[in-house]
């Protein structure tokens, strides 16, 4: 129980991408919190890579988290530039009519 | 050729041991660091739930925020306190804001958009459940390495063995020495990727609006004598019409 080890930041890092991946289901309308659902997922992706990192003693995998990490910030970035292009075109945020480029 | 290898070897003392064995012991009760990690755990993923769950997506996004400083203190734990004040720094400071920024800029219903909720909870539950299960199994088969063979191929040093052992490199400092030497081509394309994002959210967002007074400094430069200056012969008493 006192003995934190690898399998212990493991778990955190899965309950926290299953917790990601049900909220793009329950929150199918709003976009954003989509977003922010992706965004717990790829942080769980870090702290896998920066325990994996640790407890196998090689820090290529904090170097792998720094680049999971700037790519989590590019995706956020173009993402919420889409969504406020988006909004201005169409006055709301509304995925399952999000049809422009269909014709 | 391999860098690493000489970056490896600050860590070990002339006889090619470890210069400190790792600072575990595993009959010692409850200590402080598991302690932090439970209240850090819990905190990460009570707060992860409360994002994809509460009403208001202020509220979401702050709990986003107190989810990332949660993580940020688990890093800390497992030695790597550079990403963790990297991950203040760009997703508290900088992402985290920006949602923020776009969450009260969208004038939405965001009330209309939670409908939908409980009828999807049965399978987003379902799934959740699903992948935390696979995840345990493939965990509990892993077979983890012992505690020599870590301390064999060990070149970060826990926050312990930096206090005890100054003079090696600290964690930031370990991972400049192979970020910029072999993974210097990574370090490169992930300013590439940044370069092109915001190009990207800029030109996603530029809009040009007619009819505001606003400088064009092409215009302004590109102005010749010509153009600008125009001599009038006006009769005396008359004026301009």
């Amino acid at each position: 129980m006192a003995e934190i080890g690898l399998g212990h930041y493991l778990a955190v890092a899965a309950i926290l991408f299953a917790i990601g991946m049900a909220g793009i289901f329950v929150n199918r309308k709003n976009v954003i919190v989509i977003l922010m659902s992706i965004e717990l997922m790829l942080l769980s992706v870090n702290i896998n890579l920066v325990a994996f990192a640790q407890f196998l003693g090689d820090l290529t995998g904090q170097v792998f988290a720094f680049m999971v990490l700037t790519v989590a910030a590019a995706e956020a970035a173009v993402g919420l530039a889409i969504l406020v292009a988006y909004f201005r075109k169409r006055g709301d945020i509304a995925v399952e009519d999000a049809n422009l480029m269909k014709n | 050729m391999n860098r690493s290898g000489a970056v490896r070897r600050r860590f070990l003392t002339e006889d090619g041991h470890f210069a400190q064995p790792l600072a575990r012991r595993p009959d010692d009760p409850m200590t402080i660091s598991a302690i932090a990690f439970y209240i850090f755990a819990f905190a990460a993923v009570g707060a992860g739930l409360m994002v994809i769950a509460s009403r208001n997506p202020v509220h979401s996004v702050l709990f986003l925020i107190s989810s990332f400083i949660s993580v940020a203190g688990l890093f800390v734990l497992m030695g790597a306190e550079y990403l963790a004040m990297l991950l203040v720094v760009v997703y508290v400071g900088a992402v985290a804001v920006l949602f923020l920024f776009v969450v009260m800029m969208l004038d939405v219903d965001f009330v209309e958009m939670k409908q939908g909720f409980l009828q999807y909870l049965p399978i987003g539950g379902a799934i959740a459940a699903l992948v935390v299960i696979e995840l345990i199994l493939v965990v509990s088969v892993w077979v983890f390495p012992s505690e020599s063979e870590i301390a064999r191929a060990h070149p970060s040093p826990t926050a312990a063995e930096t206090v005890s052992n100054p003079v090696g490199p600290n964690n930031a400092e370990a991972l400049g020495l192979i970020l910029y030497t072999d993974y210097v081509h990574y370090f490169q394309i992930a300013g590439m990727v940044l370069l092109i994002a915001m190009i990207g959210a800029i030109v996603l967002t530029f809009r040009s609006r007619q009819g505001v007074k606003t400088q064009d400094p092409m215009e302004q430069v590109a102005r010749k004598p010509s153009e600008a200056v125009e001599t009038v012969d006006i009769q005396s008493g008359q004026g301009l019409s």
